[in-house]
C-alpha cells in the first residue's frame, strides 16, 4: 500500500530549548484512519503543525503522497486539510463567506453545492448567515472542520476535534469522517477519547516525550502489545513505592486497584502464577481477584507508564 | 482579497473615520491660517495643505489596515489560515499589499470629494499622484505588515505607531514646507522617506514642490521596492510567527 505520509527523523527544537520531537519516523498509510495518541505535551501538536506549515521544523524529511513536503508545498497544501486544535475563527464574516473564502485562497472555485453540504453534514446551516463571532464553542469547531474540507482534500489531519463538543454531535461528526473516509481520504487524527480512537481507527501510533513509542494497525497493537491484566483490589490504599518489587509485570495503579500485566511466553502459558504469587508475597491477600484484558487505553497507559520509569 | 471585505466590514472604523480626522484638521488650520500664502511658494496655505493631508490619511490608513490585520490575525488566532493554504509568500505579501493600497486609495478618494467645494486645487499631472499614492501605501502597507510580524502585543504597535510612524508623518511637510526650515532640518528632512512622498502627492495637485522630481522618484521606487522584498523575505522566512 502507498503511504499517504512519510516522516523521517523528524525534529523539533523550540528557541525555548525545549525538544518537542527528538526524531520521529512515522508512516500513514493511504486511505487508512490513523490514530496519533500520546499524553498531553508528547509533541503531537508540533508534528501536526509542521505538516499544516504552521511551524517550522527544525531538521527531518516529509513525503506527502510521494511528494516532497517542503519542497513542493503548494502541491501538498493543495491536498491537505487540517484542523487545528485551537479554535481560531475570522471575526469579520459569516461561516458560508469564510467557507467562500477559504475556497478561493485554495485556489478552488466555491463549490456550492459543496459548501452547502458540508454546512448541513456539520448542522451550521441554520447559523451559515451568522457572524462568527456568535458562534458558540462548539459549532466554531465544526466551522473548523468545514474549513478544513472545502478543498476537498485527499489527506484530513484532525487535531483534537471533539474537545468541547457534546457526544451526540461527536457521533454524528465521526460518522461523516468515516464516509469520507470510506470514499478514500485518508484521516490522521490525535483525540484524548481512547474508546473513540479504538472504534474508528484501523491504524494506530502512539508518541511520547517527541518520540514515537510504537506504530501498526489497530488491531496488531491490541493483539500483540496489548495483553490480559491481572487485577487485584485492596481495601487499603498501595503506595506507588511497594509496586517497585512488582516492576517485572510492569504494575499500575488504578485507585484501589494494582494491575499487572500478563504475557504468554514461548510455550503459550501465561505468567498469571508467578505475578499472582509476587502480588501476594509483596501487598498481602487481596479482597478481590479478577482478570481484565486490556482495551487500547490500558496498553496506551502502559506504554506512556513504562517510558517514565 | 479577504483583506479587502475586512476593512469593507468595518467601514465606519476604517473610512469615515479618518476622513472626519482630516476634515478637523482642516478646520482648525482655515481658521487659524486664513488666507495666508506659503512663504516661497506662490500658494495658499489652505491649498497648500489639502494634499499633504490627504497623503497622511492615507499612509496612516495603510499601515492601519495591515499592522491591525496581522494583529488580529495573531490574537485571534487566524493567521495560521494563511500559512496552510496554498499560497506562496509572495502571493500572501502582494495581497496584503493590494488591500493595503485599496483602503489608502478609497480614503483619498472620499476625503478629496468632501474637500473639493472648498479649494481650488485640481490635478495637475495626474502620474504623479498616483505614482506617490500607490508607491506610499506599499511602504506604509509593508511596514505595517513587518510592524504587525514584529509586535507581540497592541502595546508593541502602539509604541511602533506613536514613536516612529507618528513623528514622520507630521515632520514630513504635511503642514509646512521645509523651505520655512532651517538648513540642518532641510537636510534632515532629505532622509524622511516620507517627505519626498508627500512632496511628490503634493506636486502632482500644486505643480510645485520642495524636491527634485527625479530624484524623488529614485528614492521613492527603491524605498517601495525594498520593502516589497522585506515583507515577502520576512514572510517566507516565518519570522516570528513559525517560531
Amino acid at each position: 500500500m502507498s503511504q499517504a505520509l512519510e516522516v523521517k527523523q523528524l525534529t523539533k527544537t523550540y528557541s525555548n530549548g525545549k525538544e518537542a520531537l527528538q526524531g520521529v519516523d512515522l508512516s500513514v498509510p493511504e486511505g487508512s484512519f490513523f490514530a496519533l495518541l500520546g499524553p498531553n505535551g508528547a509533541g503531537k501538536s508540533s508534528l501536526i503543525n509542521i505538516l499544516a506549515d504552521t511551524v517550522k521544523p527544525s531538521s527531518g524529511e516529509v513525503t506527502f503522497l510521494g511528494h516532497d513536503l517542503f519542497t513542493e508545498r503548494r502541491w501538498c497544501k493543495q491536498r491537505l486539510g487540517v484542523v487545528p486544535q485551537e479554535i481560531a475563527f475570522d471575526p469579520f464574516f459569516n461561516p458560508r463567506d469564510i467557507l467562500k473564502i477559504m475556497s478561493g485562497m485554495f485556489g478552488v472555485k466555491p463549490d456550492l453545492k459543496w459548501i452547502d453540504e458540508l454546512l448541513e453534514r456539520l448542522e451550521l446551516s441554520e447559523h451559515a448567515h451568522k457572524n462568527a463571532r456568535m458562534l458558540s464553542g462548539g459549532m466554531r469547531r465544526r466551522l473548523l472542520v468545514a474549513q478544513a474540507l472545502v478543498h476537498r482534500p485527499k489527506v484530513v489531519i484532525l487535531d483534537e476535534p471533539t474537545a468541547g463538543v457534546d457526544v451526540e454531535l461527536r457521533k454524528r461528526l465521526w460518522g461523516f469522517m468515516r464516509e469520507l473516509n470510506a470514499n478514500g481520504t485518508t484521516i490522521l487524527l490525535t483525540t484524548h477519547y481512547l474508546e473513540e480512537a479504538e472504534e474508528l481507527c484501523d491504524h494506530v501510533a502512539i508518541i511520547d516525550q517527541g518520540k514515537l513509542l510504537t506504530s501498526q494497525s489497530m488491531k496488531g497493537l491490541l493483539d500483540t502489545v496489548g495483553s490480559s491484566a491481572l487485577a487485584l483490589e485492596y481495601t487499603k490504599p498501595i503506595s506507588e513505592q511497594s509496586l517497585l518489587s512488582l516492576a517485572e509485570f510492569s504494575p499500575r495503579l488504578d485507585g484501589n486497584k494494582v494491575l499487572l500485566c500478563l504475557k504468554k511466553d514461548d510455550s503459550g502459558q501465561n505468567n498469571f502464577n508467578a505475578a499472582y504469587q509476587t502480588a501476594i508475597s509483596v501487598l498481602g491477600e487481596a479482597k478481590s481477584v479478577s482478570i481484565q484484558d486490556e482495551d487500547l487505553e490500558d496498553v496506551f497507559l502502559r506504554l506512556t507508564n513504562e517510558r517514565k520509569t | 482579497m479577504r483583506e479587502t471585505r475586512r476593512f469593507l466590514n468595518v467601514n465606519m472604523q476604517t473610512i469615515v473615520a479618518p476622513a472626519l480626522t482630516a476634515v478637523m484638521y482642516l478646520i482648525v488650520f482655515r481658521y487659524a491660517m486664513g488666507d495666508r500664502e506659503v512663504p516661497g511658494l506662490d500658494v495658499a496655505y489652505f491649498d497648500f495643505l489639502i494634499p499633504g493631508l490627504v497623503m497622511m490619511a492615507m499612509l496612516q490608513n495603510a499601515f492601519a489596515n495591515t499592522s491591525s490585520s496581522i494583529m488580529v490575525g495573531k490574537l485571534m488566532n487566524v493567521q495560521i489560515f494563511l500559512m496552510m493554504a496554498p499560497l506562496s509568500a509572495l502571493e500572501i505579501t502582494l495581497a496584503f499589499l493590494a488591500a493595503a493600497v485599496t483602503r489608502a486609495m478609497i480614503v483619498a478618494v472620499v476625503l478629496l470629494l468632501i474637500l473639493a467645494p472648498f479649494t481650488n486645487i485640481h490635478i495637475e499631472h495626474l502620474w504623479m499622484i498616483l505614482f506617490y499614492g500607490v508607491a506610499g501605501s506599499i511602504i506604509m502597507g509593508g511596514l505595517g505588515l513587518i510592524g504587525g510580524m514584529w509586535a507581540k502585543t497592541f502595546d508593541d504597535m502602539a509604541l511602533l505607531n506613536n514613536f516612529i510612524i507618528m513623528p514622520l508623518t507630521f515632520l514630513s511637510g504635511v503642514f509646512y514646507s521645509v523651505k520655512q526650515l532651517p538648513e540642518a532640518w532641510q537636510t534632515a528632512n532629505h532622509f524622511n522617506p516620507f517627505f519626498y512622498l508627500i512632496d511628490g502627492f503634493r506636486h502632482g495637485f500644486l505643480n510645485v514642490g520642495d524636491t527634485d522630481p527625479s530624484q524623488a522618484i529614485i528614492v521613492v521606487s527603491f524605498a517601495t521596492l525594498s520593502t516589497i522584498f522585506a515583507c515577502w523575505y520576512l514572510w517566507r522566512s516565518g519570522w516570528k510567527l513559525k517560531e
